[in-house]
Order: structure tokens, then sequence, then C-alpha cells
């Protein structure tokens, strides 16, 4: 049995949005009761669209920012109780982070190699001469060459500064790394090669990974097990199999319906939804999904439907509890 | 007679560092009424090549060609003027970030009313019944009060269907559509898709939808042209490349989605695309192809029969299998 | 590790390259880039290339016309001053306290500007809201009233009146560099370096403050002229620079009654103000241009 890494347990996270000194504040739940498990060597892909609170998920995770309530422990230690500096510390290099946006996510105007240390220098009090090892072998490991390491970012391809991106967040030794979207932004031929090298990294380092994307036929190919989350709500979790080939929650349908695919012969039953994406900010009453959803009926405009087992996987919806669907 | 006609297209680009060709000899008609994919990676000059179909190219480009002719009028030694005349009223684009392609200072009523006040002449206010007419159409809800919205109000769906309604306000014959999804979420890309052709059918437009993605153009397009680096390297109808693809890239591009991974491996195309300085003497493509022979790495391969390759796949699915099975077997 | 070292290397040259072609682009800022060479190498060689002492007194040559006007003489090409003073040199040495009342008045307000624009930005909040409400009082009052003020507290002369100008132009730099702050704080690599750990000072200091540097540029080299503007005004009120020191400001104060009877005297140090101006002016364009990525054409 695997090391559990990541325990979540209902997160939270409120934000407090000021609109103007006179007006009252509103709230905007980004994340609302989240929990999940994570084990060594697996992964955990977390779907849904804009606004559904992966980019929150990850800020906690990453330990930039601290849930509003609900439980998180990491690596055993529970985030909630811990003090001291040196465990943050410690934490910190537990989990790091690749970001979505190759062009954005380095310095444009620090090098490669300096890039690669900055980490080091901050965590850890190794000489020059043993970071600067350190960061070539990190290089070398992602398939960079030893001359890319005086180079700026904007001399390389979306790929490659993907592969700077993933170095660095490996020379820490991370047991978990959080990907949001890291292929999103990449030609198709560039996204097969960086996927390759992910999971090639998994299997040597035994990594753990939290893999945000919207991209349901790479999850597909990648994760282990599956988050579909809504306006900060999960809606549907289990293992990936289960959720792509059985999904429960009409808006999990929806989406993979709506993933357009290149099996032209395979002429699905396209579900159509209509309406815009709801604001985090205003939230629809009852079941954040109903004004979209095609199987709604009154009891969903009141009250909101909590996680419930179906079979292999969960799902938190109104007219699967009423077994209307 | 076709409607749009495109023959040997290039562009070059004065940079920093020597003469960058964008867009190398392509080839294209469309005729009324058509829906046309351009597939291609970043490089491959699928945006360029329409730009300068448009006029839409900075100072530092040079478009050379052999013939652009848009119904029977020559579009390539045009003036600027009379260019204006036919683009936004005949040819339509919209592009990729629907948040930025609308002017944030005004709103979304003003701006389609200008479309039409420019084209059709008279005043601006005249058009808000027309412009009320359009949002509809594209399926906006509540589209009076819309009017006087900013762009920064609307989401990112909604204003990609605003870029629509301006765009298609003047009837155009042709709608080039660069990646008009890749910044939106999946159900709304789903949406917007089907809105774009559904107004192709009841417009009779000819579409031109420009991605990257080859399942949006699986599922959307008649006829596809595949682009490498600035070329044009195959031109089929959509069922048949899919099934049976004859340049080498395509087939790697097929069978580089995960769609089609026999198990945790991906099926990577090795390399990168060549950019600037590092344009092989021979095929474009030949650095990186699984059937490249010394031929290639030499010779600029030839077109046969719209496949920009020395060695077209010509193989059947039994030989294809056979093919496999010697590789893995 | 000669490999790297030397990639290193032409990697700058490529940089520079690249910065020179969309610099020289522009005609008028190559132009500029090149009298204002001109003018730094005056001013060095200030003391090899004037005719005479900037002091020295011809009281026999006395408000001599310029050499090409009848009754001047070669050997005061430009005629003299009340004083029987050179003009040709007292402009050539003059442009030594131009451009270092230049220099100076922008490295303070620039140093400081930055400074208090990074915390602002960084920080935000209360300490962000005092920044720039004190900034926003300095900006109220009109920055050559406010450097008149600040000179008549702390005495005429040519030091304090940079040093008053310094002040004027800080809140210009704590704005565009708070407002690019602000835009950088929210970009990935500063997450990410978040992420590694980091803390304010390398955040802002190594991740943020190389990022903004282009329209501090910008902004820096158009002070500059604005300074040298500025230092000749309060000299010309008799507020910076004193007589006989040879600051263009202040050749144009002391020469002010010859205006009609010797226009010489007055027309020439205000046409080296001009093209001074002119010349920084049109290099800070052409920089602008260069440095925007936005321009950015291929």
């Amino acid at each position: 049995m695997s090391k559990q890494l990541i325990k979540a347990r209902d997160l939270h996270k409120h934000y407090t949005i000021n609109d103007g000194f006179l007006k009252s504040s509103k709230k905007l739940k980004a994340l609302s009761g989240v929990g999940f498990d994570l084990y060594e060597g697996k992964t955990l892909a977390v779907v849904g669209e804009s606004g559904c609170g992966k980019s929150t998920l990850a800020r906690l995770l990453t330990t930039i920012e601290e849930p509003t309530s609900g439980q998180l422990s990491i690596d055993g230690i529970d985030m909630g109780s811990v003090q001291s500096k040196a465990i943050t510390k410690q934490l910190r290099q537990t989990v790091q982070m690749v970001f979505q946006d190759p062009f954005g996510s380095l310095n444009p105007r620090q090098k490669v190699g300096d890039i690669l240390q900055e980490p080091l220098i901050i965590n850890t009090s190794l000489s020059a001469s043993e970071r600067k090892q350190k960061a070539l072998d990190m290089m070398s490991l992602v398939g960079l060459r030893d001359e890319h390491f005086q180079r700026y970012p904007h001399m390389f391809s979306g790929g490659q500064r993907q592969r700077i991106a993933i170095a660095r967040a490996l020379i820490l030794k991370p047991k978990v790394v959080v990907l949001d979207e890291p292929v999103s932004a990449l030609d198709v031929s560039i996204q097969a090669q960086v996927i390759n090298l992910l999971v090639e990294l998994q299997k040597e380092l035994g990594l753990a990974y939290v893999f945000i994307s919207h991209d349901l036929s790479i999850v597909r190919h990648i994760a282990d097990e599956v988050l579909v989350m809504y306006l900060g709500k999960p809606v549907e979790q289990g293992p990936s199999e289960v959720i792509f080939n059985d999904p429960k929650h009409p808006y999990t349908q929806a989406l993979l319906s709506a993933t357009p695919s290149t099996n032209i012969k395979n002429k699905r039953q396209r579900i159509k939804l209509t309406g815009e994406l709801p604001s985090p900010i205003d939230p629809p009453n009852g079941c954040a999904f109903n004004p979209r959803c095609q199987h709604a009926n009154k009891s969903c405009k009141i009250s909101e439907p909590v996680m419930d087992t179906f079979g292999k996987s969960r799902a938190a919806c109104l007219a699967l509890d009423e077994g209307r669907i | 007679m076709a409607l749009l006609e495109i023959v040997n297209l290039t562009v070059d680009f004065a940079t920093a560092t020597g003469s960058l060709r964008a867009v190398d000899g392509i080839n294209l008609t469309i005729d009324e009424g058509e829906i046309v994919a351009i597939v291609g990676e970043s490089g491959s000059g699928k945006s360029v090549g329409m730009l300068a179909l448009m006029g839409l190219l900075p100072w530092t480009s040079t478009v050379t060609a052999d013939r652009i002719s848009f119904n029977g009028q020559d579009l390539l030694n045009m003036t600027d003027k009379q260019r204006r005349k036919i683009i936004g009223k005949d040819i339509s684009m919209i592009f990729q970030e629907p948040m930025t392609s609308l002017n944030p200072c005004f709103t979304v009523g003003y701006q389609i009313t200008e479309v039409l006040s420019h084209h059709f002449g008279g005043k601006r206010k005249s058009y808000n019944k027309k412009a009320i007419e359009l949002l509809n159409q594209v399926g906006i809800p509540a589209a009076e009060s819309r009017l006087n919205s900013f762009p920064h109000q609307l989401s990112g769906g909604m204003c990609q269907r605003v870029m629509i309604a301006m765009m298609i306000a003047c009837k155009p014959k042709l709608l080039i559509a660069d990646e008009p999804t890749t910044a939106l979420d999946v159900t709304i890309q789903a949406q917007i898709l089907e809105l774009l052709i559904e107004l192709q059918q009841s417009h009779g437009m000819a579409l031109v939808l420009i991605t990257h993605d080859m399942a949006v153009v699986a599922e959307t397009a008649e006829r596809v042209i595949v682009l490498y680096a600035g070329q044009q390297v195959e031109q089929r109808k959509v069922k048949e490349l899919f099934e049976n693809p004859k340049h080498p890239y395509s087939e790697a591009l097929l069978n580089a989605l995960p769609e089609r991974a026999q198990d945790k491996h991906l099926n990577a195309i090795p390399g990168v695309v060549p950019g600037q300085m590092d344009r092989p003497r021979g095929c474009l493509f030949s650095p990186r192809c699984n059937y490249a022979q010394d031929l290639c790495s030499q010779e600029k391969a030839p077109l046969k029969d719209g496949i920009l390759c020395h060695f077209p796949l010509n193989l059947s699915k039994s030989k294809k299998q056979k093919a496999i099975n010697l590789e893995t077997g | 590790m000669s490999a790297t070292s030397s990639v290193s290397n032409s990697i700058r040259a490529q940089q520079w390259k690249e910065f020179w072609f969309y610099f020289s682009v522009s005609k008028t800022a190559v132009a500029g880039l090149v009298f204002l060479i001109l003018v730094v190498l005056m001013a060095l060689f200030a003391d090899v290339i004037s005719p005479h002492g900037p002091a020295e007194q011809y009281r026999e040559f006395a408000k001599l016309p310029p050499a090409w006007i009848e009754g001047g003489q070669l050997q005061f090409f430009l005629g003299t001053d009340y004083a029987g003073r050179d003009m040709l040199s007292r402009i050539i040495h003059g442009s030594r306290l131009s451009l270092l009342a230049g220099c100076v008045v922008v490295v303070l307000s620039m140093s400081i500007g930055v400074l208090l624009g990074l915390i602002a930005g960084y920080r935000g909040g209360w300490v962000e809201t005092l920044i720039m409400r004190v900034m926003d009082t300095i900006m109220a009052v009109p920055g050559l009233l406010l450097a008149l003020v600040l000179v008549a507290i702390l005495g005429p002369g040519l030091l304090n009146a940079m040093v008053a100008i310094a002040i004027t132009y800080t809140p210009s730099f704590v704005r565009l560099t708070r407002a690019s702050t602000l835009t950088e704080l929210n970009r990935d690599y500063v997450t990410a370096s978040k992420v590694a750990g980091a803390g304010p000072a390398r955040l802002m200091f190594i991740s943020i403050l190389p990022n903004c540097m282009a329209p501090i540029i910008v902004q820096g080299t158009l002070s500059f002229s604005t300074a040298i503007l500025d230092t000749a005004a309060l000299g010309f009120l008799g507020m910076g620079a004193q007589a006989p020191i040879p600051e263009w400001g202040t050749l144009i104060a002391e020469n002010r009654d010859l205006i009609m009877s010797a226009p010489w005297t007055v027309t020439f140090p205000g046409i080296a103000i001009l093209f001074a101006v002119l010349a920084i002016n049109l290099v800070g364009d052409g920089l602008r241009d260069a440095l925007d990525p936005k321009l950015k054409r291929s």
C-alpha cells in the first residue's frame, strides 16, 4: 500500500470582495467542500471549466494560501496546526507546482540557470558549484542541454520552456507536483512529448501528481482518479475508467459529450448545454448546475446536493439521489 | 467560379536576424458555402496566411502571390481603400481572444452599429434595431439590454458571440475564424462551433476555420488543409484524411493524440518545428519523419496530387497493419 | 565552463544587435543619439576644446558680437558677454553642469521613486495608501513652484536646485513603478518564486524589478531633459546656480538686460538648451519604441 501524501477533507476557501467604500462586501466562494486522498505514484486529475476553483485548489495545496475551513494534511503533517517556520519550509519542498503558461511562468529577465538555482538558493545552503551541478543534472533529466544554462526563456520554444518549468519544480525533490494545465498552451505534438516526460518522471521518482486540466482526452490518458468540479464544488469523483465509461452526474456527461473527438464514426448523442457559466460571486440557489441541467426540478433550485456513493464513484446530484436518472 | 482563390502565397518578415519565411507557397480554393479547416501547429503560418489575405500584417512583412482573387476581384494589387470596402463586409474575420477583440471603451451596441453604418452609410443609431436582431441570431439573451453593455461585463463566450454578430452584420460571403474557441471552455466551445455552423448554413457563407485542434476539424469541416512550417503538406476531404492520411506529418499528428495511444506512452513526434535558423535543406519535415530516406534530406519535397512529399503514404489498411506488426512484433 | 561563457557573450551581443535594429528604425532617435554623444564628448573634453577659460575676462572685448557679424572676431567665435567672457567657452563648460544636473536629478529621483513604488505596489494596504497620497500631494503643486519653495528653504545653489527638482520628479517614478509592480505581481513567475519560498525582498528586487525597467528607463531619459530645463529655469530665476557659474540658465539670467543690445549673449545659451533637450527627447522616444514589447513586430 503506497504512502498517503495528501489528505483533504471538506476544504473551503472564501474571499471577501470589497465592492467600494460604502457598499457591503460580497463573499466569493472559490471552493466549497472539496475532499480527496492522494497516494504516492498516483495521479489525481481535477477537471472543470472557468470558475470551478481548480486554480484556488492549486494555491491551497502549494501552501501559498490557507483554507478558510476544512482539513488538509500533507505528508502526514496537518496544515491547520502548523506554527513553526521550519515545518512550513519543509512542506514547501514537499509540494511544488508547474504552471499553465510556459511564457509567463519563467522570469523573462533571468537566465535558465538562475531560474533553476533560485529554489536551491532560498531553501538550501549548498555552495555555488553544488547548486550549478544540481541544476545541470536536472536539465539533462528533462531533456535539455548544458548550453541552455546561460540562455534566457524567450530563446526557447513553448515545449522547452515547460521542460524548464518542470525542472524547476523538481529541483527541490518534492513528493507531490501540482500541474496546472501544464500542456494546454502547447502544440499537440509537443504535448505528447511533455506528457511522456511527466509519466516517465513519475515512474522514476515516485511522484504523485495533481493534474489540473480541462482537456479530457489527456486526463483519460494519464489519470488514476478524477475529480470533476463545478463552481467550486465537487460534483463527481472516482476512478478514471469509471468516470469516463459511466459518468453519473449530468455535468460530467455534458462535459464528456462536448469534448470533440477525431473518431468520426463514433457519432455520439450531443448533450447541449445552454447558458453561460455562472459567476462565483453570485451563484444560483440550490444546486449550482441547476439552470443548465436538463434533469433539474423544483427541489434542485432549493437544496444543495451532497456527495453520495453510486457504485464505484461518488457524485453530488439530487436527481441521482432521488433516482430520477 | 471559386469564391476565393489563392495561388502560391508567400509571406516574408524582416527581422533583426534576417528574413523569416512564415508562409511558403500555399494554395487555397474555396467555393461558396464550403467549410474548410486549416490545421497546423505554431510556426505553421496558418494565421499569417489569412492575415495577409485581409491586409492585416505589420509593415515588416512582404506578401507575394501568383494570384489572390475574391469573387473575381484581384485582392493582391488592390489599393488599401478598395480593400477596406471588402474587408468587414464581404470577407470577415474573428479572432482567438474574444475579450481583447472588442474595444473596451465602447458598448457592444456601438461597435455593432458602427460596422453597419461604415459599410452601408447612414446614421449609426438607425441600425440599433438591426443590432438587436443580430444579437438574437447569435443567441445572446435579453439582447435589447445588452446593447448598452461594455465588453468587460460579458463573459468570454458572450464576447465571442458579439464578435460573431459584428462580423456577420454585413452578410459576408466568407468568414475566417482564427482559433475562435481555443480560449473558451469546453462546453462554451461546443456552443460557439454549433453557432458558427448554423450561421454558415443559414447565410450560405463560406467558412475558413483555422485551428490546431484535430478533433474540432473532424467534427466541423468538410475539407482540411494541413500546414507545416509555412508549407502546405496535405489537402484532403476530412473523412479521407482521418482514415487514411497521406503525408507523414498528418499521420504523425493524428497518432500523437491521446485518443490514439496504445498504452501509457503517447506517440510523440520527436524534435521541434524548424525555426528561422535551422531550416533543413531538403524536405522541412525530414528530420522528424518516421519514413525519411536520404533523398528527403537532400532535395525539397515535390507536390504530388496535393501532397508535399517524396514518398506519400499510400498504404491500404492491410499493408499498414502489416507495417505496424513488423515494428511491434 | 568556457562553452557556457562564450554562449553568454554571444547572447549579449545578439541582444544588443536586436535592440539596435529596433532603435535605429527611428532616424530621429539616431540623430538625437549622435548629438547627445557630441554633447557628452564636449563636456568631457571641455578644458581641451574651449578656446578660452570660462571665467577669463577680456574687458577690452566686452559685448563683442559673433564672428560672422561686423565687428566680431574669430577668437571669440560666438561673441562675448558684458564682462568680456567668451560665450563659446562658457557654453561648452556649461554643458558639464547641465549634464551633471540631469544625472544627479535622475539618479536621485529614480532610486527613491523606484524603491517607494516597489514597496507601495508589493505591500498594498495602508503602506500603499500612505505613499501614494504623499506623492499625490507633491504632484498637486506645480513642479517648478515646488522646486522654488524648496530652494528658498534650502538656500540657492546648484546642488540644492538639483535636490529640489529631484523631489518634484519622484512621484512620476513611484507611480510608474507601482503600476508595473501591480501588473507583474500576478504573473505566474512571481507565484512560482513564492512557491519556491522567496521572501518579499527577493520577490521585489530580483523577480519583479528587472521586468519593470523598460518604462522606468524611458521616463528616466525624458526626466533627464526636463531636469536640464528646470535647472536652467531655476538658474534663470536666480535660485539655481549662482553667477559666475556658466550654467546655461544662469547665463541667460545674467545677460538678461542685454537682450536688445547684445542678443547673442542670451540666444546661444538658449539654443544650447533647446538642442540638448530635443536630442534627449528624441533618444527617449526611440528607446521607448525599441523597449516596448507590444511594438515588437515579428
